[in-house]
C-alpha cells in the first residue's frame, strides 16, 4: 500500500526539481525546512528522527537538496519527508510537508479490534513494519 | 447628517413623566468618542415613513439598552448615563434610499462575561419588533479585546486542528454522506470507509442527521467509527468523521458527545439551531475531551439572507468565533449557496485572521482585534466540484475545508473514485501553485495534466464540466472599492 501522509501523496513521486521548487517555495516565505526520516509511519507518529536541525537562514532551496542526497544515502529505504516551520506569531508550526522518500516496499497497516462491552469496538492500527527492530524493517538498509 | 448637535435635555426636565423623543432622552450623542472598551453595533435601520432617521436610531440605542416607551424616575436611581447605548453617527446607506446606517456604542458593564445569550438578548433582542422601525437589520459588531478575553474562543483552533490531524499546506477535504436522509447505519459507514479510504480527511453528518427511526444516532456512530478506523489504516493518514451530536436535550448532546469520544471519534458536530448557550457548553465540553467542534449553520439563513433585515452572517462568524467552534460553515462564491465574493471573503477574515483592518468592500465596518483568540476553520460546501478547484483556492486560500458531498458520492465511477479525483486536484492545484505558476488562469490545462495519470479525475472533470450556479446575490456590501492614490 502506498501511506497517504503528507502534502502531494496522491501525485507521482516528486522529482528532485520538484521538491527543489516546493522548498524554495518554503524559503521564499521565511520559513525553515527540516528533513525528518522514519521506519515507522504510524499516523500518530508525530515525531520522525531529525536529520539536523531546520535550517534557519538558508536562501537556496540547493542546500536543502544536498543535505536530503545524503540522508538518503543512508536511510534511502526508509519513509523521509520535508517539513517547514514557521514562527510567525500565531502560527508557529509546520506550515507545509511532504513526503519526499519511501521505502522500497510498503507493508501497510493492520487494525486490531478488541471487541469490550456492548457493540463497542476498541481499535488499534499497528505498523506491520515494526513487528521487526528497529534498523531491521524494510529489509536491511 | 451627523452636522446635528446634541439635543439631549438634561437635569430635571429629563424625567418629567411622560413620553420623550429618544433623540432627547441621551440615546443620540453626536459628539460621543467611544471608549475603547465600549462594544459597537451598526445597524442598517429602515424608518416607518415620516419617521426621522435620527429619531429611529436613537430608538434602536434606547430599545437595546436602557429605555422604555416612556419616561421612568426609577434612572434616576442608577449611573444611567453610563448605562444608556449611545447612538453617535448616522448615515444615508448609498443607493438604497430610505435606509441609514446607525453606529451605536454601549457601555462594557451592559453586558456579562462570555455569555453570547447575553450579548445577543440586549443588541437584537426586543428591539427588531419595534413598530416605528419598517426593518433593522445587524451588520456589524465591535467587540473591544476586554469583552473578548471573556470568550473561551475556538476548542481546538486551525493550528491544532492541524497538528492533530498531520494535515499542513493544503486545504482539508471532506464529504457529507448524502442521501441525507434513509441510510442505515451499515449503508451510511460504507459511504464514509469509500470517502476516507479514497482520499478525504473528513466525512460529516448532515444537520438533520439526529437519530431517526431509519438510523438509532449509536449504530451510525459504531459503524462509522469502524469506517474511520479502517481508512486510517488502509492509508495511514488520521481521518475523521463529524458525529452530529445535535438533539432535544443538553443531557443527549452530552451522552452522545461522550460516546463519540469513547469510540475515539477526534471531531463531533452541532447545529446553529441548539442555540448561542447549548453552542457555549459544547465548546467547553470539546476543549475538556480534546475534540474538535465542528458547526453546520443550519437555519441561518432565516435571518441572515435578506439586505434590509435581520442579522448579518459576519456578526454570527464573529459570535461563534467567541461561542468556540471550530469549524463553521461560510459560504463557497462558487457553489449552489447565497454568498458573493466580497462577502464572503469579509466572513473568512473574521474566522481566520487575528485582526481585521475595515474593509468596507467586503463588508467589514470595523476593526477587530481578537487577541490571539483560536482561529476558526471556515468550511465551504454546497454544490462544488474537482474542476473548480483553481477558483476555489483563489476565493478561499488554504486554510479552509472543501467538502464535496454531490461531488464525491455523485462519481460515475463510485465514492473512492469520486474521493480521489477531489484530492489528486488539489493536490496538483497546490503543488503548481506554490512552483509559482498563475494557477487561477491555468487552472484547466493544470487539472487536465493531473487528469492524464488519474483516470477519476478525468471522469470527475467531464462529468461536471458545465456545471456552474451563477445567480445575483441578495447579500452584497454597500461599497463598492475605491481605488486610492497616493500623492
Amino acid at each position: 500500500m502506498r501511506i497517504t501522509q503528507g502534502c502531494f501523496s496522491f501525485l507521482p513521486d516528486l522529482t528532485d526539481e520538484q521538491i527543489s521548487k516546493q522548498v524554495q517555495y518554503c524559503l521564499a516565505n521565511g520559513w525553515a525546512v527540516n528533513i525528518e526520516f522514519t521506519d515507522d509511519p504510524h499516523p500518530r507518529n508525530s515525531f520522525w528522527e531529525m536529520w539536523g536541525l531546520p535550517m534557519f537562514d538558508l536562501r537556496d532551496a540547493a542546500g536543502v537538496l544536498m543535505e536530503l542526497t545524503e540522508c538518503r544515502k543512508v536511510y534511502g529505504n526508509s519513509y523521509i519527508r520535508l517539513s517547514a516551520f514557521d514562527s510567525s506569531h500565531g502560527w508557529e508550526s509546520v506550515r507545509l510537508s511532504f513526503i519526499v522518500n519511501r521505502p522500497k516496499e510498503e507493508p501497510g497497516f493492520r487494525l486490531e479490534r478488541h471487541e469490550v462491552e456492548g457493540r463497542n469496538i476498541r481499535y488499534t492500527t499497528k505498523s506491520y513494519a515494526v513487528d521487526r527492530p528497529e534498523g531491521q524493517r524494510y529489509g536491511a538498509s | 447628517m451627523n452636522e446635528h448637535a446634541s439635543i439631549t435635555i438634561r437635569g430635571k426636565d429629563r424625567y418629567k413623566s411622560g413620553v420623550m423623543e429618544y433623540k432627547k432622552m441621551g440615546y443620540w450623542e453626536p459628539d460621543y468618542v467611544p471608549k475603547d472598551t465600549d462594544i459597537i453595533a451598526l445597524f442598517r435601520v429602515t424608518p416607518q415613513d415620516g419617521v426621522d432617521p435620527i429619531e429611529a436610531s436613537a430608538a434602536v440605542a434606547g430599545e437595546s439598552s436602557t429605555a422604555t416607551w416612556t419616561v421612568v424616575w426609577t434612572d434616576r436611581l442608577t449611573a444611567a448615563e453610563k448605562y444608556r447605548a449611545k447612538c453617535f453617527r448616522v448615515d444615508p446607506v448609498p443607493n438604497s434610499p430610505g435606509q441609514y446606517f446607525a453606529y451605536i456604542a454601549y457601555d462594557l458593564d451592559l453586558f456579562e462575561n462570555g455569555s453570547i445569550a447575553n450579548l445577543s438578548a440586549s443588541i437584537i433582542g426586543n428591539v427588531f419588533g419595534f413598530k416605528p422601525l419598517k426593518a433593522l437589520r445587524l451588520e456589524d459588531m465591535r467587540l473591544p479585546v476586554a469583552y473578548v478575553k471573556t470568550f473561551q474562543g475556538p476548542a481546538t483552533g486551525i493550528v491544532v486542528e492541524r497538528e492533530r490531524m498531520d494535515k499542513f499546506g493544503r486545504p482539508l477535504l471532506g464529504a457529507t454522506v448524502k442521501p441525507k436522509l434513509g441510510l442505515s447505519g451499515r449503508n451510511y459507514g460504507r459511504v464514509v470507509y469509500e470517502a476516507l479510504k479514497g482520499g478525504l480527511d473528513f466525512t460529516k453528518d448532515d444537520e438533520n442527521i439526529n437519530s431517526q427511526p431509519f438510523m438509532h444516532w449509536r449504530e451510525r456512530f459504531l459503524y462509522c467509527m469502524e469506517a474511520v478506523n479502517k481508512a486510517q489504516a488502509a492509508s495511514g493518514e488520521i481521518k475523521g468523521t463529524y458525529l452530529n451530536v445535535t438533539a432535544g436535550t443538553m443531557e443527549d448532546m452530552y451522552e452522545r458527545a461522550e460516546f463519540a469520544k469513547q469510540l475515539g471519534s477526534v471531531i463531533i458536530m452541532i447545529d446553529l439551531v441548539i442555540g448561542y448557550t447549548a453552542i457555549q457548553s459544547m465548546a467547553k465540553w470539546a476543549r475538556r475531551n480534546d475534540m474538535i467542534l465542528h458547526l453546520h449553520r443550519a437555519g441561518h439563513s432565516t435571518y441572515t439572507r435578506q439586505r434590509n433585515h435581520g442579522v448579518s452572517f459576519r456578526v454570527i462568524a464573529k459570535w461563534m468565533r467567541l461561542a468556540g467552534v471550530d469549524h463553521i460553515h461560510a459560504g463557497t462564491v462558487v457553489g449552489k449557496l447565497e454568498g458573493d465574493p466580497a462577502t464572503t471573503r469579509g466572513y473568512y477574515d473574521i474566522c481566520r485572521e487575528d485582526y481585521n483592518p475595515v474593509q468596507l468592500e467586503h463588508g467589514v465596518f470595523f476593526e477587530q482585534n481578537w487577541a490571539s483568540l483560536n482561529k476558526v476553520m471556515p468550511v465551504a460546501s454546497g454544490g462544488i466540484h474537482a474542476g473548480q478547484m483553481h477558483q476555489l483556492l483563489d476565493h478561499l486560500g488554504e486554510d479552509v475545508i472543501l467538502q464535496f458531498g454531490g461531488g464525491t458520492i455523485g462519481h460515475p465511477m463510485g465514492i473512492q473514485a469520486g474521493a480521489t479525483a477531489n484530492r489528486v486536484a488539489l493536490e496538483a492545484m497546490i503543488l503548481a501553485r506554490n512552483e509559482g505558476r498563475d494557477y487561477l488562469h491555468e487552472g484547466e490545462e493544470i487539472l487536465a495534466k493531473a487528469a492524464m495519470t488519474c483516470t477519476p479525475l478525468k471522469a470527475a472533470l467531464e462529468t461536471w464540466k458545465n456545471v456552474t450556479f451563477n445567480y445575483e446575490s441578495t447579500d452584497m456590501p454597500d461599497y463598492a472599492p475605491t481605488p486610492s492614490v497616493s500623492l
